[in-house]
């Protein structure tokens, strides 16, 4: 278990997290949502350490991470940050191979080579894998980083955004994966995330943050009421069902039928039932 | 296997090959620097040419690794540990050192005692920047770099000042230890320096195996298990060690770091950082030794060496600096 207990954190006269205690649980896919500069990166970071606190700690199955060492710290937890740039001209293979650094120092080995593969194919990569990152699309350098993180082969992976830059049928793909490890290999993934209908479908759990606190920590069904939304993000959002799958929609029609007083049930489109 | 056939093959180009045809260069180079022209006086020549080519392969080898390892831990290719100002604290020293006490006083005129004086003297700036701007907590190396090239600007000044206010002859002998030179250095300076840049590179030694990693950023390296603030440290120190002892055994060098380091990025096609220092620092030992060769021999001694590389160095910086949009 990963827990945040009491962080606070500020920049300059700004609190971005104040007295955060979040619980991630192992076995499971935890999403962080909130509003741009709620304090879910910042979040993330802290948990990861790789922005310190200002107060409040971090532990690790009960032990503060300042107490581990970097290296077995590495193995137990791996962390993809939202922009990613590199300023080497490196393959897609090559990327990837750094995953097993926390294992092999740089020198792979067989085992690590199979790690790089499997992780390449997890990500539908092989085809591209000795392609330079600067010769990719966004998404396709975006599914690289997702790959070297799989390759770290780390109990709890933590994500921020990685959906950015993919596309629909590549979304799923990264979704579904991340749903494979946390069920077939029982690790644990927490990932910020923007899509509160992915959010709602794939997470065991969803924790919203708001102005630096926690908002709603629960099952991730549990957040798709329009009640809690509107809370959270500060807009009205109506929530159906399409195909036993719970959306919200929350741009300017749905609300104005929330507005009209209209059923949420009538916002489901017609067409698909 | 049908799969693996339709798996399109690596693009890179070895790197065996380049670094050996550099090594290849580097000894032709310096068999003919020890031979040329010796005709008969062996006994004379030699002993005396092996010490310049030593102290050139030295600094060569030195000024080659410090700039990738520099340039991996800032990211940057156009840096050199030269922004620190370490090669205008040594003219001051020596600026300094003349003003004060004369240029017939033991400090100044015997060779050994003024090359430990200056390298004691780098050290400890190096070790006063790192105390003050990579203590644990924070590991700001920009704000460090910074501050370096402020005081670099201030060691420039005060040495302008003091050498306003020398007497004229003892200007020549500060003028002649502003410009790096081969000539002075004798064996007894020569061997504690390379058993010195040994021992540093034997101290960071643990560190270097991150540096591919570092060179990736710092998130990245956290979350890889790198100890970040303590690799940079050792490594930051191991630099400024490296080129304390190289400047203060030959003089400052500014500009070959920054060629040697994009040759041997342009000559291998990777991103691992053990071929690259290999082939930049056998491309310091190519550039001193051809360099001086050229010099001796075509040039008659018309321009010193360090204006020659100063010059190569100075253009190649303004086209790294024009071209810099694309990354490296």
């Amino acid at each position: 278990m990963v827990e945040a207990h009491a962080i606070v954190k500020r920049y300059g006269p700004k609190t971005v997290l104040d007295q955060v205690s979040v619980a991630v649980q192992p076995g499971q896919l935890t999403s962080f949502i909130g509003p741009n500069g709620a304090g879910k990166s910042t979040l993330l970071s802290i948990m990861t350490r790789l922005v310190p606190a200002d107060s409040g700690e971090v532990r690790l199955d009960g032990r503060p991470l300042s107490r581990y060492d970097s290296r077995e710290l590495a193995r137990r937890i791996s962390v993809l940050r939202q922009f990613n740039h590199v300023p080497l001209r490196l393959t897609v293979r090559e990327l990837v191979s750094f995953g097993r650094f926390p294992y092999s120092q740089g020198r792979l080995t067989k085992a690590d080579e199979a790690a790089v593969e499997r992780a390449l194919a997890a990500m539908e990569l092989e085809d591209i894998q000795h392609k330079l990152l600067d010769q990719l699309s966004g998404g396709q350098r975006q599914r690289a980083f997702i790959a070297m993180v799989i390759a770290q082969e780390t109990d709890y992976v933590f994500l921020d955004e990685p959906l950015n830059n993919v596309d629909m049928k590549h979304t799923v793909q990264v979704m579904k994966l991340l749903r494979r490890l946390v069920e077939e290999e029982g690790r644990s993934v927490v990932v910020v995330m923007h899509d509160v209908n992915l959010a709602a479908y794939y997470s065991d759990r969803v924790v919203a943050l708001k102005e630096g606190c926690v908002a709603f920590d629960g099952p991730a069904r549990d957040v798709m009421e329009p009640a809690t939304l509107k809370d959270v993000f500060d807009i009205e959002v109506a929530v159906g069902e399409v195909h036993s799958c719970r959306v919200c929609v929350y741009f300017a029609e749905a609300a104005q039928l929330l507005a009209n007083g209209r059923a949420a049930q009538d916002v489901v489109v017609p067409g698909l039932r | 296997m049908q799969a693996e056939a339709a798996v399109p093959a690596s693009v890179r180009r070895p790197v065996v090959l380049p670094i050996v045809g550099l090594a290849i260069a580097a000894a032709v180079l310096i068999a003919l620097f020890m031979v040329i022209n010796a005709a008969g006086l062996w006994g004379y020549v030699l002993p005396r040419r092996a010490v310049r080519v030593g102290a050139m392969a030295l600094s060569g080898i030195v000024i080659g690794v410090s700039t990738v390892i520099f340039q991996s831990i800032t990211a940057n290719r156009i840096l050199t540990p030269g922004v620190m100002g370490l090669d205008r604290l040594y003219v001051l020293i020596q600026s300094a050192l003349i003003y004060v006490l004369g240029s017939a006083h033991p400090w100044v005129s015997n060779l050994r005692t003024n090359f430990v004086l200056c390298t004691a003297a780098m050290a400890l700036f190096a070790v006063a920047l790192h105390r003050l701007f990579l203590d644990g907590k924070r590991t700001n190396i920009y704000v460090m770099l910074l501050i370096g090239v402020v005081a670099g600007t201030l060691f420039d000044s005060l040495a302008s000042f003091l050498v306003v206010l020398i007497d004229p002859n003892e200007f020549l002998i500060i003028q002649s230890r502003m410009f790096a030179s081969f000539n002075r250095v004798t064996v007894g300076l020569l061997w504690p320096a390379a058993l010195m840049s040994l021992a540093v590179l034997a101290w960071a030694a643990p560190a270097l195996r991150y540096l591919d990693v570092l060179a990736l950023g710092r998130d990245h390296a956290v979350s890889l298990g790198v100890d970040y603030p303590r690799a940079v440290r050792r490594l930051l120190i191991a630099v400024f060690l490296l080129v304390a002892v190289s400047t203060a055994l030959v003089g400052p060098i500014t500009f070959l770091g920054l060629i040697v380091a994009n040759l041997a990025y342009e000559l291998l096609d990777t991103y691992r950082r053990g071929p690259l220092m290999a082939a930049s620092a056998l491309g310091g030992v190519i550039a001193l030794v051809g360099g001086q060769l050229v010099l001796e021999h075509l040039l008659v001694f018309s321009v010193p060496l360090p204006v020659l590389i100063n010059f190569a160095g100075g253009m190649l910086f303004m086209y790294l600096l024009l071209k810099e949009r694309s990354a490296w």
